[in-house]
C-alpha cells in the first residue's frame, strides 16, 4: 500500500481514496453521511481563492471542507 | 394506555381523512419546484412554534380533484440533524412534534445526477415504515451528464413506486399524482440488517421507545438507528424529550463502546452506504467518462483566485447599487403617496386628536412598514437568483476563509453586506446560515453595518460641521468612509467577540454541497420573494404599527394651547419632558435635551432625526435641502451662550449614529427572527451601550484636546 497523506494535502488536481477516517467529532459523522468513508475515490477539485476551504469530488458531487477537518482525514493517492 | 392519535396512526389512510403527505428531499434536488408544481398557489407559509424554521403546507389534487395536504419538509442531508431545519424535518417524520402530525406518506425527491448520495436520507426513510414514494428528479440533465438508470431495477428492489420526473418542466407530475392517489401504497421490502455489533443496542432501544416513549414498532425501530448518530442530538423547541429511560439505555451502550473502541456511528453509516452501492451498481449506468461539464467550466472563472474576486466583486456591486438605488423609485412613490393620503384625510376631517391619529399614528405607521417592501423585494429576488442558479454556494466558499476570522462561515457574507442597505432584509436572509448560533451572531451585528436610513442623519451633520456652501467633495466623502469603516469594525469586532464568549460553539463548519450551476427558475424566486415580503408585513408590520402609534402620542400629549407653533408643542410634548429628562444622560456627550428629542424621535426610524430637527428649530425641514436647518442649528445654543452644534458635537453625534440600534423596525424584525423578546432587547442594549460609551470618549476626549 502507497503510503498515506492528510486530505488536506493533496494536490490540486489528484486523486486519492480514503483509507482513515476519524472515529469521533458530529463533523466526521456528517462527513460520513455525505459519502466520505474508508475506500471511497475523491478527487481535490481546487482551494478556494484564499487557500481555505477546499473542494474535492467524490461520488459524482462537489463538497467543500475546511482545511482543520480534512487533515484529519488519512488518503492513499491513487498513482 | 391511550396513544396520541398522530403516534397510533397505522400507515394506512381512514378514506374519510385527507391524506397527509410529507415531501422531503436533500438540499438542491429540486424539492421547492416540485412542491410549487403539485401545490400551485395553494400554500401556506408560516414558523413551526418555537424555532425559526418554515412551515410549508399546501395542497395538491389528485387526477380525479381529491384534495392532498402536502407538507414541505426543511431540505436535509440525514435524519441525524446538524441544523434547527434537519431536526424540525426529522421531528415531524418521527411524530415528535405536538404540532404537526406524524405524516401518513412520505413523497421521498432525489437528484437523478447524484443518487447515491441523496439515496442515504431516503434509506433512512423507508426504515420509518410508512408508505413512501421515491421521485427521481432531473432525469433530463442525468441524461445530458452520461448516466442512464434502470429505474424499474430501482422499483423492484424498494418495493416502492419510482416515478421519473422534471419538476422544472412539468414532466412526470402526473404519473406523480397518480401515484399519490393510489389508496394501497405498499411499504418498502428492501431488507437491510442492522450491522452485527450494534443490532443488540438497536433491539434494546426498541424496546424501550416502544414501552416507555409509546412509538409503533417500526418508527420505534427506525428512531432507536437515528439515536445512534444522531450525537449532538439538536433538540429544539416542541420536540417531545426521550423519557428518561430511554435515554439512559442509549448513553450506557455508547459509554461502554467507547470503552471498546466500537465506532458504533461509522458502523451504521458505512452499512447503509454498502446497500445503496449495491442497489446503485445495478441502477446506475455511466457512460465512458466524460469530459470537463459547464458547471466546471464555469467554476474555472467563478473560483479562481484573481478572477473569483472579480466576478463577486460585480456580483455584490450589481445587487447592492440595484437595492439603493432600484428601491428609490417605489420608496419615494410610497412615501408621496402616504402622505397624500395622510393629507387628503386631514382635509377631509375636523381637525382633533382622531384625525391625528389616523394620519400622524396610523397613516404613518402603514408608511413606515410599507416602506421597507422595495428593499425587501429586490433583495430577495437578487438572493432567489443567487440561490437557484448555484452562485450563492460559491460566494460563501470564496468569503469563507475571511468570515472565519471573526468565527463566522462564509454563508453570513451576504446577509452582512445586506445590511448597508438595510439591516432588515439582511436579517431575514440570516435564515440560509443552518448552525443556529452563527445565525443568532450575524442577526446581533448586522445592523452595525451603516444603512441607507442613517444617511440623512450623516449628510446633515456633514452639512453642520462643515457650514461652508463650498465643502470639499473629498472631504464629504472621507467623513462617510470614516463612518461605514466603524460600524463595518464594529460588526466583525462584536462578531468575534459575541463568537467567543456569549455564543461559543463548537468551531462552525464549513460542510456544504456546491451544486451544479442551473438556470433560475423565475417563477419559484418570484413566489419566493412574495413569501418574503407577506411574512415581514404580517409578523414584523404589526409591531412596527405599534410602536409607531406610541411615538406619535409621546409626541402629540399633553396638548399645548391652541396658538402653540410645532415647536412648543413638542417641547412641552412627553417626548419633549423626556428629552429633558434624558439631558444629564447625554449632556456628557455634548447633547442638550432638544438633540434628546431627537433621539426619542428617530427610535422609530434613523431619518426622523432630521424631521424632528426641523421641528425643534421651527424650520421646514427636507432631504433636499438642508440649509435652512443647518443655519437654525447653527445659531443654536446652550443656555450659557455656548454653541450647540461645534464640529466635535456633530462627529460625536455621527459616532453615535453608527452604533446606537435607532430602528424600531429592526428590532421588530429580530424579534421575529429569534421567537421572542430577549435577543432584540440584549441588541438594543449593547448597541445603544456601545454608542455612548463611545460618544462619550470621542466628546471628551475632543475636549480635553481643546476642540
Amino acid at each position: 500500500m502507497a503510503a498515506l497523506v492528510k486530505l488536506s494535502e493533496l494536490a490540486v488536481g489528484a486523486s486519492a481514496t480514503i483509507r482513515e477516517f476519524p472515529k469521533a467529532g458530529p463533523a466526521f459523522v456528517r462527513l460520513r453521511e455525505m459519502g466520505l468513508l474508508a475506500g471511497t475515490p475523491v478527487t481535490l477539485v481546487r482551494t478556494a481563492p484564499m487557500g481555505d476551504p477546499l473542494e474535492i469530488k467524490l461520488r459524482g458531487y462537489h463538497l467543500t471542507l475546511r482545511k482543520t477537518e480534512a487533515e484529519h482525514v488519512m488518503v492513499e493517492p491513487a498513482t | 394506555m391511550a396513544l396520541p392519535p398522530h403516534i397510533s396512526a397505522g400507515p394506512t389512510t381512514p378514506s374519510s381523512r385527507i391524506p397527509v403527505y410529507a415531501l422531503v428531499g436533500n438540499p438542491n434536488c429540486g424539492k421547492s419546484t416540485l412542491f410549487n408544481a403539485l401545490t400551485g398557489l395553494k400554500q401556506k407559509v408560516g414558523n413551526y412554534p418555537g424555532v425559526t424554521v418554515e412551515k410549508k403546507v399546501g395542497t395538491a389534487y389528485s387526477q380525479h380533484g381529491q384534495p392532498m395536504t402536502v407538507i414541505d419538509l426543511p431540505g436535509a442531508y440525514s435524519l441525524a440533524a446538524r441544523s434547527p431545519d434537519e431536526a424540525v424535518t426529522r421531528d415531524v417524520l418521527l411524530g415528535r412534534r405536538a404540532d404537526t402530525a406524524q405524516p401518513d406518506r412520505i413523497l421521498c425527491i432525489v437528484d437523478a445526477t447524484n443518487l447515491e448520495r441523496n439515496l442515504y436520507l431516503v434509506h433512512q426513510i423507508l426504515d420509518l415504515g410508512r408508505p413512501v414514494i421515491l421521485v427521481v428528479n432531473m432525469m433530463d440533465l442525468a441524461a445530458e451528464a452520461g448516466l442512464s438508470l434502470k429505474l424499474n431495477q430501482l422499483e423492484s428492489q424498494l418495493g416502492i413506486p419510482v416515478i421519473p420526473c422534471e419538476a422544472a418542466n412539468g414532466r412526470g407530475i402526473i404519473e406523480l399524482r397518480l401515484a399519490m392517489s393510489r389508496p394501497d401504497l405498499p411499504l418498502s421490502r428492501h431488507a437491510w440488517a442492522v450491522p452485527a455489533p450494534i443490532a443488540p443496542a438497536v433491539a434494546e432501544l426498541q424496546a424501550s421507545l416502544i414501552a416507555q416513549d409509546g412509538k409503533a414498532p417500526l418508527i420505534a425501530r427506525a428512531e432507536a438507528l437515528l439515536l445512534l448518530t444522531d450525537q449532538d442530538s439538536v433538540r429544539v423547541a416542541g420536540s417531545t424529550p426521550l423519557h428518561p429511560r430511554t435515554a439512559e439505555i442509549l448513553s450506557s451502550w455508547e459509554k461502554r463502546w467507547k470503552n471498546e473502541g466500537t465506532d458504533w456511528a461509522g458502523t451504521l453509516v458505512n452499512s447503509r452506504y454498502d446497500a445503496i452501492g449495491r442497489l446503485a451498481a445495478e441502477v446506475v449506468q455511466q457512460a465512458a467518462a466524460t469530459g470537463p461539464t459547464t458547471s466546471d467550466r464555469i467554476d474555472a472563472v467563478v473560483t479562481h483566485p484573481v478572477w473569483g474576486w472579480l466576478v463577486l466583486g460585480l456580483v455584490m456591486m450589481l445587487l447592492f447599487l440595484s437595492i439603493f438605488t432600484l428601491a428609490e423609485y417605489p420608496m419615494n412613490w410610497i412615501d408621496g403617496h402616504v402622505a397624500a393620503l395622510a393629507n387628503a384625510v386631514k382635509g377631509a376631517m375636523p381637525p382633533g386628536d382622531l384625525r391625528d391619529l389616523i394620519t400622524d399614528g396610523a397613516i404613518s405607521g402603514v408608511g413606515a412598514v410599507v416602506i421597507f417592501l422595495p428593499q425587501i423585494l429586490i433583495l430577495f429576488f437578487f438572493i432567489g437568483l443567487l440561490e437557484s442558479t448555484g452562485y450563492m454556494a460559491r460566494a460563501a466558499f470564496i468569503m469563507d476563509r475571511l468570515m472565519s476570522r471573526v468565527g463566522l462561515n462564509g454563508k453570513s457574507f451576504i446577509p452582512l453586506l445586506s445590511s448597508y442597505a438595510c439591516a432588515i432584509p439582511g436579517i431575514m436572509a440570516t435564515r440560509t446560515i443552518e448552525d443556529a448560533k452563527d445565525r443568532l451572531v450575524t442577526i446581533l451585528v448586522a445592523p452595525l453595518m451603516s444603512c441607507s436610513a442613517r444617511l440623512p442623519v450623516y449628510l446633515l451633520m456633514i452639512a453642520a460641521l462643515l457650514p461652508g456652501d463650498r465643502v470639499p467633495l473629498l472631504t464629504k466623502v472621507g467623513i462617510m468612509l470614516l463612518m461605514y469603516t466603524l460600524g463595518t469594525v464594529g460588526a466583525f469586532g462584536f462578531a468575534w467577540l459575541f463568537k467567543r464568549t456569549l455564543l461559543k460553539g463548537q468551531p462552525p463548519l464549513m460542510i456544504m454541497e456546491l451544486p451544479p450551476y442551473r438556470l433560475p427558475r423565475v417563477k419559484d424566486v418570484a413566489l419566493h420573494m412574495l413569501e418574503r415580503a407577506w411574512i415581514f408585513l404580517r409578523r414584523a408590520g404589526t409591531v412596527i404599527l405599534g410602536i409607531n402609534i406610541v411615538l406619535w402620542f409621546l409626541s402629540a400629549y399633553p396638548k399645548a394651547p391652541a396658538d402653540a407653533t410645532p415647536a412648543q408643542q413638542l417641547a412641552q410634548s412627553f417626548a419633549g419632558r423626556a428629552g429633558h429628562l434624558l439631558e444629564p444622560a447625554i449632556k456628557p456627550l455634548g447633547f442638550d435635551w432638544q438633540i434628546g428629542i431627537g433621539l426619542i424621535t428617530s427610535f422609530a426610524a434613523r431619518e426622523v432625526f432630521v424631521s424632528t430637527m426641523g421641528v425643534v428649530f421651527n424650520t421646514e425641514a427636507s432631504d433636499k435641502d438642508t440649509t435652512p436647518l443647518r443655519q437654525a442649528m447653527l445659531a443654536a445654543r446652550w443656555p450659557d451662550g455656548r454653541v450647540l452644534f461645534t464640529p466635535l458635537t456633530c462627529i460625536t453625534l455621527m459616532i453615535f449614529y453608527v452604533f446606537a440600534m435607532q430602528c424600531m423596525s429592526t428590532i421588530a424584525v429580530v424579534r421575529r427572527e429569534t421567537n421572542g423578546w430577549k435577543w432584540p432587547i440584549f441588541q438594543t442594549a449593547y448597541m445603544t451601550g456601545t454608542a455612548w460609551i463611545l460618544s462619550l470618549v470621542v466628546y471628551q476626549a475632543g475636549r480635553g484636546l481643546g476642540f
